[in-house]
C-alpha cells in the first residue's frame, strides 16, 4: 500500500496569458511536426536537384500535365513521368500583399499559372523578377532552381525572359 | 441522376448575427440561439426533431475535433442520429443538401441542419492559414499558401479572357455592403463607391480588401420536414424543389481546357471560341446549376428565378457564378452587374441580404444562412425577421441558393419554391 493521505499536485510557475476576463480568454498553444510523405509525388521534388521539372503524361490517353500527377484525370490510366520544357508564358497572374502568417514575411510576392507549349494542364510557381505592372497575360518566363533544395514546390520559380 | 423521391420542405429558420469575434458564447450557445428562433417561429420541441446534419468546415479553428456531437448535445438531440458534413466553404450547401436527402429517403421526417464556425479564435493571418491548407499541400500551400491569391490569378484570368474591368468588380461589393445596411444580421453592412473599394488596401491583384469577405463567428440553423410534417408544423412552409451539386479538380492547374456543358437555353455556337473552363470559371458551378434546374424544371433560369443568395467569397466570384448560373451568357457577368440586373430592384435580386461580402462568412454557417435569407424571402416574411421590410422582393416564387467552396472544388446549387 502506498497510499499517501497528504498527496499534493506540483505546483507549475508557467501561468497562462490572459486577454479579457469577462468573458475569460486565454492564450492556449498548439504546434507539431509532420512527418509527411510526398510519396508518389517524390519524383517531381527529387528531379529539382537535377534542375529538371517533371510533369506526368498518359500512357493511355497521353494527356500530359504540368503539375504531376499519378493517374489520369481524364481517363483513369496511370501516367509517367515527363520532362516539360524550361521556359513557358504567363497563363494568369497575381501579387500577394497579404496571407497566411507563415508567409507573411515573404510578402510582396508574386504567384503566375505558367503554360507550356503542348502541355494540357498548368503549373503555379511564384515569380521574381518582375513587379506586378511588368507581369503580362502571355509574358515569356523560365524556371530556374535553387542549388540548396528544400524539397518544397518552391524549389523551382520563375523569371522573365527577354523577348526582342 | 433523378429527382428528389420525396417532397421536401424548409419550415423554419434562425440565424445569429454574425461578427468579427463574439467571444461572450462558444459554438455551441450561437447553434442553440440560432436553434431556438427557428423552433420557436413554428412552435417545435426537441421530440418533434427526427434527426439532424452538423455542418462545420474546420477542426483547426477552435482545435476541438467533434463540435458537432458537442452541439447535438448541447441541444438536447443526443441520442437522435446525427452526422458531420464538410466540404471547404460549400460546407453549408452540401450539409443543407444532406439534409434534404434524409426527408427524401423517408429516413427522418423531420432534420434540423445546423451550421457553424468560430474563426476569431486565431488572427485573420494564421485563419487564412488554416484555409489555405485546404489546398493541395504538396504543390499548391507551399508555393501561394493563401486562397485570394488563388482566387485573384482566377480573377485576373478572368479580366484578360473577357475584357471586364476592376470597376466592374467593385460595384458587387458597392452593391452587396449596401444592401446588408437592411439587414440586422449582417457583419459589415457599408455605404461605399467604387473608388472606396479600388482605394482600400489591395490584398492580391486585383482584389482589394473590399473585394474579400472577412472572418466571422456565426452560426444558422435549418429545419426541414416531409410534406405532412410540413403542414402540421406551418402554414407557409417553402418546398426544396431540386438540388444539384459540382465538383472540380484540386489544383487550379489541372482544370482542363474544354467545353462549356450547356444549359437548356444555351447554344454550342454561343461559345465558339471559349477554351473552358481554364481557370476563369466554375465547372462545379456549372454543373450542380445544370442538375438542379433539370430537377426544378427550370429551362430559362434568368426569367424563372426570382432572387438568388449566392457565395460571393470575392467580388469576382459572384461574376463568375452569374454566368455558371446561367443568368447571363459567359463573358457577361461584369455588364450584369453594371447594368444594375443583380440589384435589389434588378432583373433578378443577387445577395439582397448582403451575402457573405457584406453579412460575413463562418464558413460552416454561410450556406445555411443563406437558406434562411432565400426561405424567408419566399416566405415573405423579411418584415418579421429583419424588423424592416426594405430587402424583401415582391412576391418572389422561386429562390436559388449557391454554396461554393475553395476556387470551385465544391459547389451545391438548391432550388427552393414558395407554395402559399
Amino acid at each position: 500500500m502506498t497510499i499517501d493521505y497528504n498527496a499534493k499536485m506540483p505546483e507549475k510557475q508557467d501561468g497562462t496569458q490572459v486577454y479579457n476576463t469577462d468573458p475569460l480568454i486565454v492564450k492556449s498553444h498548439y504546434e507539431i511536426d509532420y512527418i509527411h510523405s510526398y510519396a508518389q509525388d517524390s519524383e517531381f521534388f527529387r528531379a529539382m536537384g537535377k534542375k529538371k521539372l517533371m510533369g506526368s503524361k498518359c500512357k493511355k490517353c497521353s494527356y500530359t500535365y504540368a503539375t504531376p500527377r499519378s493517374h489520369c484525370m481524364m481517363c483513369g490510366a496511370e501516367t509517367e513521368w515527363y520532362e516539360l520544357p524550361k521556359e513557358g508564358r504567363i497563363h494568369t497572374f497575381t501579387t500577394c500583399y497579404f496571407g497566411s502568417e507563415a508567409f507573411l514575411k515573404e510578402t510582396p510576392f508574386n504567384l503566375i499559372m505558367v503554360e507550356f507549349e503542348g502541355v494540357d494542364s498548368l503549373f503555379m510557381s511564384r515569380l521574381i523578377g518582375a513587379e506586378l505592372e511588368d507581369m503580362k497575360v502571355g509574358m515569356k518566363v523560365r524556371a530556374r532552381f535553387k542549388r540548396n533544395l528544400e524539397f518544397s514546390p518552391t524549389d523551382v520559380y520563375f523569371v522573365p525572359v527577354e523577348e526582342k | 441522376m433523378g429527382k428528389l423521391s420525396r417532397n421536401v420542405y424548409m419550415v423554419s429558420g434562425g440565424v445569429t448575427k454574425f461578427t468579427k469575434a463574439s467571444p461572450d458564447m462558444d459554438f455551441r450557445l450561437r447553434v442553440k440561439k440560432a436553434f431556438d428562433y427557428a423552433m420557436n417561429d413554428v412552435n417545435m420541441e426537441l421530440k418533434d426533431i427526427d434527426g439532424s446534419v452538423a455542418s462545420y468546415f474546420s477542426d483547426h479553428f477552435q482545435r476541438q475535433l467533434m463540435s458537432g456531437v458537442m452541439v447535438q448535445d448541447y441541444l438536447g438531440l443526443t441520442p437522435k442520429p446525427s452526422r458531420r458534413v464538410e466540404g471547404g466553404g460549400a460546407t453549408g450547401g452540401l450539409s443543407f443538401q444532406a439534409g434534404v436527402e434524409e426527408i427524401a429517403s423517408g429516413r427522418m421526417d423531420t432534420c434540423a441542419v445546423y451550421g457553424f464556425e468560430s474563426m476569431s479564435h486565431v488572427n485573420t493571418w494564421k485563419g487564412n492559414e488554416f484555409i489555405a491548407l485546404a489546398s493541395d499541400t504538396n504543390f499548391d500551400y507551399p508555393v501561394g499558401g493563401f486562397y485570394t491569391g488563388y482566387y485573384a490569378m482566377m480573377a485576373a484570368r478572368y479580366l484578360h479572357e473577357f475584357g471586364a474591368t476592376v470597376e466592374q468588380l467593385a460595384q458587387v461589393s458597392v452593391k452587396n455592403h449596401k444592401n446588408a445596411l437592411s439587414n440586422p444580421y449582417a457583419q459589415s453592412p457599408m455605404n461605399l463607391t467604387i473608388q472606396d473599394v479600388r482605394n482600400s488596401p489591395m490584398v492580391s491583384y486585383p482584389l482589394t480588401r473590399l473585394d474579400v469577405c472577412a472572418m466571422s463567428d456565426g452560426a444558422a440553423v435549418a429545419i426541414l420536414a416531409d410534406e405532412k410534417r410540413a403542414f402540421e408544423l406551418s402554414d407557409n412552409p417553402v418546398l426544396v424543389k431540386g438540388i444539384g451539386s459540382g465538383t472540380d479538380t484540386m489544383r487550379l492547374a489541372d482544370r482542363p481546357f474544354g467545353k462549356v456543358p450547356l444549359l437548356a437555353h444555351e447554344k454550342e455556337s454561343d461559345y465558339k471560341n471559349l477554351k473552358y473552363p481554364g481557370v476563369h470559371s466554375f465547372r462545379a458551378g456549372r454543373t450542380a446549376a445544370a442538375e438542379a434546374y433539370k430537377n426544378a424544371g427550370i429551362t430559362n433560369p434568368i426569367e424563372e428565378i426570382d432572387v438568388v443568395e449566392l457565395h460571393d467569397a470575392y467580388t469576382s466570384s459572384e461574376i463568375q457564378t452569374y454566368e455558371d448560373l446561367g443568368l447571363c451568357k459567359y463573358g457577361e457577368g461584369a455588364n450584369f452587374v453594371s447594368e444594375g440586373k443583380a440589384d435589389l430592384k434588378g432583373k433578378v435580386p443577387v445577395n439582397p441580404s448582403g451575402g457573405l461580402l457584406a453579412c460575413g462568412h463562418p464558413v460552416g454557417a454561410t450556406g445555411i444562412m443563406q437558406a434562411v435569407f432565400v426561405f424567408w424571402q419566399l416566405q415573405r416574411t423579411i418584415k418579421k425577421h429583419f424588423g424592416n421590410d426594405k430587402l424583401q422582393i415582391s412576391n418572389p416564387k422561386r429562390g436559388l441558393l449557391h454554396s461554393h467552396a475553395g476556387t470551385g472544388t465544391y459547389v451545391t446549387v438548391s432550388i427552393m419554391e414558395a407554395v402559399k
